[in-house]
């Protein structure tokens, strides 16, 4: 299996591409500019994990003409986008887009960081050994004193 | 309030085994592989060339003759496609195999040496040396196999050479549906 | 003969390690004293057999011995004797014996030094250890023989991958396995208190020393492949979330905030279960990335040759080890005497605050690299989760972090003055502030997100200095008496110190060189010039050069006051790859990046990048990790479990 998917990565794809994809640039910077933001929202299909912006891959340097070709068309991030979602699938991006299948993963941060305030919070509010009565500001001023050299 | 905190305890081990569960699905799939995010849709427009002129090329209406026929993606220099090669050339001696080839990112020359060498299977082949049918495809590498229906809707895509199994467990009784039946 | 006998010591080793994980468990609970004894001796012997076998291994790689299959695929005659070292780790299975050896090398130090431990304690704590390392050697036995051979042996190796010679990539997975290895002990010593069922403050003190060696190992390791990435890659990123780098970022989270949980067991014994699900965890997103890596269920820039039987191994492996500690963890921990409650406003509260953070953080990366493979299995649909969705989720988590941070260490235990402390930190916070102001006025519309990036490192570096400087009582003492509480303070003061300012450095460095970064993307002919950030960059020519193994397209920058830049893509042919060689001007304000594409037609595609205060990306890091080392080094550590020189010194790694 091992083999098998080995030689198939190395037959499909002509070998493994580490450099980067350089092309001519678009003579409007504008236009440039887009076009590059663009392409590193675009996974390269064909390498692992890189953004069709950082690849030398044939493939990638034909999606970035592509994306040129459509910026120069004058058409929107958006629909530069849905055309290649069409055609390869949400695969294609490296940010996914905000649907019910990924609420999870959108929201699943600030769900994790509010569950565990709340479980924070409730584990304040138990019954517990009261706290000890305040120190005064005398005494704390003595017990820093007697402290301070071994505190971390 | 105790009962909480066995919950909370418990709560690691269940999150544990769910992930273990998953990856153990998981396993000896290859994330490489992509489903083509054109099933079940129509095939895209294709309006190629054929190799030198007065060749036949690829069209819309090739794909929309009213039954199933397959679309191979090669090129010349994939190594994948000379393997799946007599995989093809035996596949198009059954009469109810309509094979048509797209010779993807390669010169017009290069691929006809290669199918002069290798022997063409191919019905018709459109070339595409600059990729804009293969991206309209979302075509991502070579070699490809698409089945088409009848009326132009891609049925199924298979990244990669071909294997005997794939054939005929997939490939054929999509494209003879009658037969399966 | 030689490997005959690498193999045989592991089938020793293994033997030894089920007997040193069985036993003495058995002898803990009946106290029976000779057989918890035994412990110590395995575990010193255990890792004596492995360190024989990984010299074997060493040996067969140094004199080439092709007839042993993992040598013929990874090295070749004609390796510099360094990387023919280097590529006995270079490997999947090599690498599973430099586990081992480090493994085994953690366990015997336990075992050597932790005479100050209660004698159950210690052995349960070896045998969960001999536990681990029986699953190690029997991964290798099974499934990944090091010392497999060939018949006939061939002549010559096939190993001669260009990348992998690579100092950066010979070096930093070793400190990145010490890490990974390292946790072990956290993890080890959690069971252990688990199985006693008590945890005191003294298992805090105990377990701190193994923690910050590990912690500081991981530290080197991902800031040496951030490094590696970003010069040898050439894409001039340091940091790509590829599940790789995720894979060694989530333990290194956890550790993180180990580290600091327990300092609240040790002062306030208290926050007890947490602490040793962190270690539990900590060691199993250890393995988990191991998984990851190896078993082809994701993809990945750096993977090693993947295999489902080998990740079948790990995952079952997995699923024992923290199958089998979650379970304990279930059923003893709701039985641990509660900790004590505490203040909202304390250090205690500001470290639970920091654990919040960084735990949120841990869960986010693992949410992020799982959740293609979830959607996957659940619903059948591809999705990616890039770089967008890490930086949209991770950096406002980092930065509420990173403001706590400058405030937290100002907190007294117990009972501690908010007020007071902001009162404290007003000058900082205004000059935070003003920082920011300045910095929107002079940008314009520019980079805002670094903007405050800056402004909260500088809040949080003013923050860590005021302490250091309340400590020294710099404003009541005057400067010389202030200077001679400093040169007193603890070592640990000094280390946390550094490591927090080494946070600050790193958030500068990658502030400045995301945000301030300048690129140009063009082609040139010789002759042509390129502007980039006050240097003038001219194409000189480019030439086809070829080396040993490769062919080269080599482009010459003259840049005044600089040597000649040459950047290079280069061709190989075996294993047929393409790469960029960028050529790279450190300056003291940032780095010149230069890549080329193929040269055609007289012109050549040229990419350069200015990246301001590069850097202090990874010298942030190693300060981190220097920190670690300087608070490693405390007194006050060397009692129960003494100092040990776990992490060479990080200098290495750029060596």
């Amino acid at each position: 299996m091992r083999r098998l998917a080995l030689t198939a990565v190395l037959l499909l794809w002509g070998g493994t591409v580490l450099a980067i994809g350089v092309d001519p640039p678009l003579p409007d910077p504008a236009q440039e500019a887009r076009a590059q933001a663009l392409a590193r929202e675009v996974r390269c299909l064909v390498c692992q994990n890189q953004s069709i912006a950082d690849s030398s891959a044939d493939l990638a340097g034909d999606l970035r003409r592509l994306i040129r070709a459509h910026v120069v068309a004058g058409d929107s991030d958006a629909a530069i986008r849905a055309f290649l979602v069409a055609r390869y699938g949400d695969w294609v991006l490296l940010k996914p887009p905000f649907e019910p299948e990924t609420l999870l993963l959108w929201l699943g941060p600030a769900l994790l960081l509010g569950l565990g305030g709340v479980v924070l919070w409730r584990r304040q509010r138990r019954p517990g050994p009261p706290p000890a009565a305040p120190l005064t500001p005398d005494e704390q001023a003595r017990l820093a004193a007697l402290l301070d050299p071994d505190r971390p | 309030m105790t009962r909480t905190r066995f919950l909370f305890a418990a709560l690691p081990l269940v999150i544990g085994l769910a992930l273990t569960v998953l990856f153990y699905l998981q396993l000896g799939r290859d994330p490489a592989i992509l489903p083509s995010a054109l099933l079940g849709k129509p095939a895209p427009h294709l309006a190629l060339p054929g190799l030198a002129a007065g060749q036949p090329g690829l069209s819309d209406a090739d794909l929309r003759q009213g039954r199933p026929v397959l679309v191979n993606v090669f090129a010349s220099w994939c190594g994948a496609c000379i393997v799946e090669h007599p995989l093809l050339s035996e596949l198009v001696k059954d009469p109810a195999v309509i094979l048509y080839g797209l010779a993807w990112r390669d010169r017009p020359e290069a691929t006809a040496a290669f199918l002069a060498e290798h022997g063409n299977p191919y019905r018709a082949v459109g070339s595409d040396p600059d990729n804009r049918a293969g991206i309209d495809w979302g075509v991502y590498g070579a070699p490809e196999t698409y089945v088409i229906g009848g009326d132009g809707t891609i049925l199924f895509k298979w990244v990669g050479a071909l294997t005997p199994a794939v054939i005929a467990d997939e490939i054929l009784p999509r494209l003879k549906p009658g037969a399966a039946s | 003969m030689i490997a005959e006998l690498g193999q045989f010591l592991l089938v020793l080793a293994f033997g030894v390690a089920v007997l040193q994980g069985t036993v003495p468990l058995v002898a803990a609970m009946r106290r029976h004293a000779g057989g918890m004894a035994l412990a110590g001796s395995a575990a010193v012997l255990q890792f004596l057999l492995v360190a024989g076998a990984f010299a074997c291994l060493v040996h067969a790689y140094v004199t080439s011995d092709f007839s042993v299959a993992n040598v013929y695929h990874n090295s070749h005659s004609l390796k510099p004797m360094l990387y023919k070292i280097t590529g006995v780790w270079g490997n999947h299975e090599g690498s599973l014996v430099l586990w081992a050896l480090m493994l085994t090398l953690f366990g015997a130090a336990v075992a050597l030094f932790g005479g100050a431990l209660p004698a159950s304690f210690r052995a349960r704590a070896l045998a969960v250890q001999g536990l681990i390392g029986s699953g190690f050697l029997a991964f290798m036995l099974f499934t990944s023989n090091p010392f497999a051979r060939l018949d006939p042996a061939p002549l010559e190796g096939q190993g001669l991958n260009p990348l992998l010679q690579d100092p950066g990539l010979a070096f930093h997975p070793p400190f990145l396995y010490l890490g990974y290895v390292g946790v072990s002990i956290a993890f080890s010593f959690a069971v252990a208190a688990l199985l006693e069922g008590r945890v005191e403050p003294s298992w805090a003190r105990w377990v701190r020393p193994w923690t910050l060696a590990a912690w500081s190992s991981l530290t080197v390791g991902i800031t040496g492949g951030s490094w590696w990435a970003y010069y040898e890659l050439g894409w001039g990123g340091f940091w790509f979330w590829d599940p790789v780098e995720n894979a060694s970022l989530m333990p290194w989270l956890a550790t993180t905030a180990l580290l600091h949980s327990a300092i609240v067991v040790e002062k306030r014994d208290t926050l007890k279960s947490w602490t040793i699900l962190l270690a539990i965890l900590a060691f199993s997103l250890s393995l988990l990335g191991t998984f990851l890596v190896r078993s082809g269920v994701l993809t990945s820039v750096h993977a090693f040759a993947n295999d489902p039987a080998r990740g079948l191994f790990v995952l079952c492996f997995l699923a024992a080890v923290s199958g089998g500690a979650l379970t304990l963890f279930a059923w003893r921990a709701p039985r641990l005497a509660p900790g004590g409650l505490f203040a909202p406003v304390s250090r205690e509260a500001g470290l639970v605050l920091n654990n919040l953070l960084l735990a949120t953080l841990t869960a986010t990366v693992l949410l992020g690299t799982l959740y293609p493979l979830g959607l996957d299995a659940v619903t059948g649909d591809k999705i990616s989760v890039g770089p967008p969705f890490f930086n949209a989720t991770v950096l406002p988590l980092a930065g509420i972090l990173v403001l706590a941070l400058g405030i937290g260490p100002l907190l007294p235990w117990k009972r501690g003055d908010l007020a007071g402390v902001l009162a404290r930190l007003k000058f900082v916070a205004v000059a935070a502030a003003l920082a920011l102001l300045v910095g929107l006025w002079l940008a314009g519309t520019g980079p805002l997100l670094s903007l405050i990036a800056f402004a909260a490192a500088l809040f949080m570096a003013g923050g860590v200095l005021s302490e250091l400087a309340q400590r020294a009582r710099l404003g009541s003492l005057g400067p010389a008496a202030a200077w001679a509480r400093l040169r007193a303070l603890p070592r640990g003061a000094w280390g946390m110190t550094f490591a927090h300012l080494g946070l600050a450095v790193t958030i500068v460095g990658i502030a400045a060189a995301t945000g301030f970064g300048e690129e140009r993307l063009l082609q040139m002919k010789p002759g042509d010039r390129v502007s980039l950030a006050g240097y003038q960059l001219t194409l000189e020519g480019t030439s086809r050069v070829a080396g040993p193994n490769y062919v080269a397209d080599r482009a010459r920058f003259l840049v005044p006051g600089l040597p000649a830049m040459e950047p290079e893509l280069r061709r190989y042919d075996a294993p047929p790859m393409e790469t960029n060689e960028a050529a790279i001007a450190n300056r003291p304000l940032g780095d010149l990046y230069v890549v080329v594409g193929a040269a055609a037609g007289g012109t050549v595609a040229v990419r350069a990048y200015w990246k301001p205060l590069a850097l202090w990306i990874w010298g942030g890091g190693l300060m981190m990790a220097l920190g670690g080392l300087i608070s490693l080094s405390d007194r006050r550590l060397r009692i129960g479990a003494p100092l040990r020189r776990a992490a060479l010194p990080p200098a290495t790694v750029q060596s």
